[in-house]
């Protein structure tokens, strides 16, 4: 009798793509909207970086140098916005296009499986991501905020963030029943946005505090950002792009255990 | 006991009713999103009092700290907490008011037409946008006075004007609430609300003086302030807030005008798009 | 999980069809009355000057295809619709001034149900009471006897959303029973629920009007009509084509019985003529062949003498579906 493997990853095929071909087709008619995603972060960094950054003056950055705050505050809207589209798109409209647009259940009668549609959900956030990313990035460089080549990095560690990010919402969207419990989700989120290293630096928190924070998932992702925009790698680059990783890994291999829990209802 | 179920003559034409007063019926409508919110509230306590403190926290105290290191002269010796507590009162309120006015509204027009149903009994169309407003005038009452006592328990609060800038923060997400519900009742589908936020919202509050005196906000945006409502409702929170109505009370008098003249012509739009969405199915 | 069927037997339909207990008494003043009503949106009129009237204890049925423009009359008899043209009173009082008194002697089932998801079922009854203004006591001792009276008294304390369309259907009637209305509208009471749930509807509204209840309802089925309704209209394109008790549009508009012949593809187009004189009326549809006659087997026997032989035969009675195709040319549902 043959032995048989389970494989890690239960999903994989070219229909993927498909998937991904119908959201392109469904943002054709609304191209504004998808356009817009790209201002909230800009104007986070008008307001925040430029404005308020006058009354917080320099702040010290990566490596210990002194920055301007708009250079330390941009590439955490950066991590932050690409945590929060994967979120929002993972698990909001994961669970609307699930329960109630019953997109998915059209899919489903046709050779389309549960795998092609989550890797093809996943796969249209990481697109989406990487505009925003492309045009935030122009954004920056216009504003004098590039300081070194490293910066062009910064494109494929957004979409790590996205990606790690995206593939833990969408294995927590599995177990969610109502739309009370996305309130978990904004429980974790918001502290989590406010206090990772993403609006001031962590010297100023206590010790305790301080450890907790760097456990988390987006001051990985804000640390990652911060230190290659500023031109700073070191063994900590290694530690987060590793973090990220294998959270997106462990996230996957939970929404392929439950993707019959999730679309086969 | 007997029933209507019974057997009897038909019902003739009968006697006229009375016609019930505005205030009864705008009454029952509250009574309605009371009775939903009854099965909500617990988990809108996170957002009540969560999110105040989480904020406060982080921009006031945390942020704050490097703010008030070298102090900037445009907060005029205040610390940045002082500062910024009255601004994100008005601000969160605004953000609450927004958002009830954008998608529960919809909900009840659209997707299961709860205001026709109540439409066909001797409830008016415009008693149904009233009802509705006088409801969100009592939620946003309730975050902006839990935000009131996070703000004292930070000993962030100067005057005991505080007190008043609760009302006045209510007026401020009122100045949004309404004009939206107005809009939202000639809408059938949520898509337009994303732009909406993105483009008038989220903009407003980041550039309205929530975070900083104006003066500091880029020439290019600076504008954004003079019209935006929220400026007037988070100025006007602010010198409630610091005690400083005395030094300019025209100033504050206009505040209030613009925020009353906004939720009273909001309020009147709305109950006409109500009309006519309802009359129109 | 399905609907319960009532234990008792349905109200049999003969009963409903033959002489029903007389409920429009001639004396009694009209609790609805309509002269060239019309309804305009921009430039399409909906409907085109029509006039009717609606007796205390009536059963009144507006029956005609989608788009005929009953929806539009139902919302101007429910005040919700402002009258475009013509004269309108509903119990001796004016729509245009007088909307929400009319409102609060009505009890409306609308087409798509606008039960609140979000509440339960008993919740439901007793905040729609609320909204006529009723005492909460009084909304609870009624709630508990409409679940009773539409079969729900166990499902109380359940969310609406779970619920079946046909539970759905009877909570919205039960709820439209709240402010013990004097007139009862219904619009397209059950389309869309499977058969055994329309059984059940149909017994309790049956009830309703033994009881006095003045009901007004649209349909596109011939056969609700029939069950339902002591005297209807027949509309189509936004008029009123025809008037009468069911029984009466059949004997007027219709023969006794009908025999349909089914053929095979193709051979329907090379009859040309052989049916002639068959029947005192001959109807052609795409897939079939309509015979009207008062003997529907003497039809069969006298085709089959010309050498006709169709794929199938039914020989049945005429009903209003037959009447409306006479009437306009179309059938009810396409």
């Amino acid at each position: 009798m043959a032995l048989r493997i389970t494989p890690l990853f239960a999903f994989g095929s070219r229909r993927a793509l498909r998937m991904i071909e119908r959201n392109l087709l469904v943002y054709k008619h609304g191209w504004l909207m998808l356009f817009s995603g790209f201002f909230e972060p800009f104007f986070y960094l008008l307001s925040i970086g430029f404005g308020l950054g006058r009354l917080v003056g320099d702040v010290v950055g990566p490596g210990g140098q002194t920055i301007p705050y708009a250079l330390f505050v941009a590439p955490a809207l950066l991590a932050a916005s690409s945590m929060n589209g994967a979120i929002t798109e993972s698990t909001f409209n994961f669970f609307f296009k699930l329960n109630y647009d019953k997109t998915f259940a059209s899919i489903l009668t046709t050779p389309m499986s549960p795998g092609d549609i989550s890797l093809g959900e996943l796969g249209w956030a990481l697109i989406r991501g990487a505009l925003y990313t492309i045009g935030f990035l122009v954004v920056m460089v216009l504003f004098g905020l590039a300081r070194s080549p490293l910066i062009l990095l910064t494109l494929p560690g957004a979409l790590l963030i996205g990606f790690a990010f995206a593939a833990v919402g969408m294995a927590a969207t599995s177990f969610m029943k109502t739309w009370q419990d996305f309130d978990l989700i904004q429980l974790v989120i918001l502290p989590m946005f406010l206090f990772s290293g993403t609006f001031f630096p962590l010297d100023s928190l206590p010790e305790g505090l301080r450890i907790v924070v760097q456990l988390t998932p987006l001051y990985q992702g804000v640390d990652l950002l911060r230190g290659l925009t500023v031109g700073v790698i070191g063994p900590e680059t290694v530690v987060h792009v590793a973090y990220l990783l294998v959270m997106g890994l462990v996230g996957l291999s939970i929404v392929s255990r439950r993707l019959d829990k999730l679309l086969l209802k | 006991m007997s029933s209507f179920l019974d057997a009897r003559e038909p019902a003739g034409i009968g006697r006229v009713p009375p016609l019930a007063p505005s205030w009864s019926t705008i009454g029952r409508v509250i009574e309605h999103r009371a009775m939903l919110y009854r099965r909500t509230f617990r988990a809108s306590l996170f957002a009540s009092f969560g999110v105040p403190l989480l904020f406060l926290t982080a921009m006031g105290l945390g942020l704050g700290g490097y703010v008030d290191q070298n102090p900037d002269p445009t907060l005029e010796g205040l610390t940045y907490l002082q500062f910024l507590a009255p601004g994100l009162l008005a601000a969160t309120v605004m953000q609450a008011g927004s958002f009830e006015a954008a998608f529960p509204i919809l909900g009840g027009l659209q997707w299961n037409k709860i205001f026709h149903a109540m439409f066909a009994t001797p409830i008016r169309a415009a008693d149904i946008a009233y009802g509705n407003i006088v409801w969100i005038a009592l939620r946003l009452t309730l975050i902006a006075t839990v935000f009131a006592i996070v703000i004292v328990g930070f000993g962030a609060s100067r005057s005991p004007l505080l007190v008043l800038a609760i009302p006045v923060a209510v007026l401020t997400g009122l100045s949004f609430s309404t004009p939206l519900m107005a809009f939202t009742a000639t809408q059938r589908t949520p898509d337009k609300f994303a732009a909406i936020f993105r483009f008038g919202i989220t903009p407003l509050f980041l550039f309205s003086g929530t975070f900083y005196p104006i003066e500091n906000l880029p020439e290019i945006v600076r504008p954004i302030a003079w019209v935006s409502p929220l400026w007037h409702g988070v100025d006007a929170c602010r010198m409630l807030m610091l005690d400083t109505v005395g030094r300019d009370p025209l100033l504050f008098t206009i505040h209030i005008g613009v925020l009353v003249a906004l939720a009273g012509t909001g309020a009147a739009f709305a109950a006409r798009t109500f009309e006519a969405r309802l009359v129109r199915g | 999980m399905h609907d319960s069927l009532a234990t008792e037997p349905t109200p049999a339909v003969e009963e409903a069809l033959g002489a029903s207990r007389p409920a429009a008494r001639a004396s009694a003043p009209p609790l609805i009355s309509a002269r060239g009503l019309t309804k305009r949106f921009d430039d399409f009129t909906a409907v085109d000057g029509i006039d009717f009237e609606v007796a205390p204890g009536e059963a009144f049925g507006f029956l005609g295809p989608n788009g005929a423009g009953k929806t539009s009359t139902m919302r101007m008899i429910g005040c919700t619709s402002p009258v475009s043209d013509g004269e309108l009173r509903i119990l001796d009082m004016d729509p245009r001034r007088q909307g929400p008194q009319i409102r609060s002697r009505l009890g409306v089932v609308p087409q798509q149900d606008t039960l609140d998801n979000e509440l339960t079922v008993r919740e439901n009854l007793l905040i729609y009471g609320r909204y006529f203004g009723l005492p909460r006591e009084e909304c609870a001792r009624r709630a508990d006897e409409l679940l009773d009276f539409v079969q729900l008294a166990d499902r109380g304390k359940d969310l609406v959303e779970p619920l079946s369309g046909g539970m759905k259907r009877r909570l919205t009637i039960a709820r439209s029973l709240i402010n013990e209305p004097s007139l009862m509208l219904l619009d397209e009471p059950t389309t869309g629920l499977d058969p055994q749930a329309r059984h059940l509807l149909w017994d309790r509204l049956y009830r309703l009007k033994q009881r006095g209840v003045t009901l007004v309802l649209t349909t596109h089925y011939m056969d609700e009509a029939e069950q339902l309704c002591d005297r209807l209209v027949v509309m189509d394109k936004a008029k009123i084509v025809a008037e009468g008790s069911p029984q009466q549009l059949i004997q007027r508009y219709s023969t006794r019985e009908v025999a349909e012949f089914r053929f095979l593809p193709g051979v329907q187009e090379t009859l040309d003529g052989k049916l002639d004189g068959l029947a005192s009326r001959i109807e052609k549809l795409p897939d079939r062949v309509l015979l009207y006659a008062d003997d529907g087997e003497e039809v069969v026997m006298a085709a089959r003498e010309r050498g006709i032989h169709p794929e199938a035969v039914l020989v049945r009675r005429s009903t209003l579906e037959d009447v409306f195709l006479r009437l306009t040319g179309r059938s009810l549902v396409d």
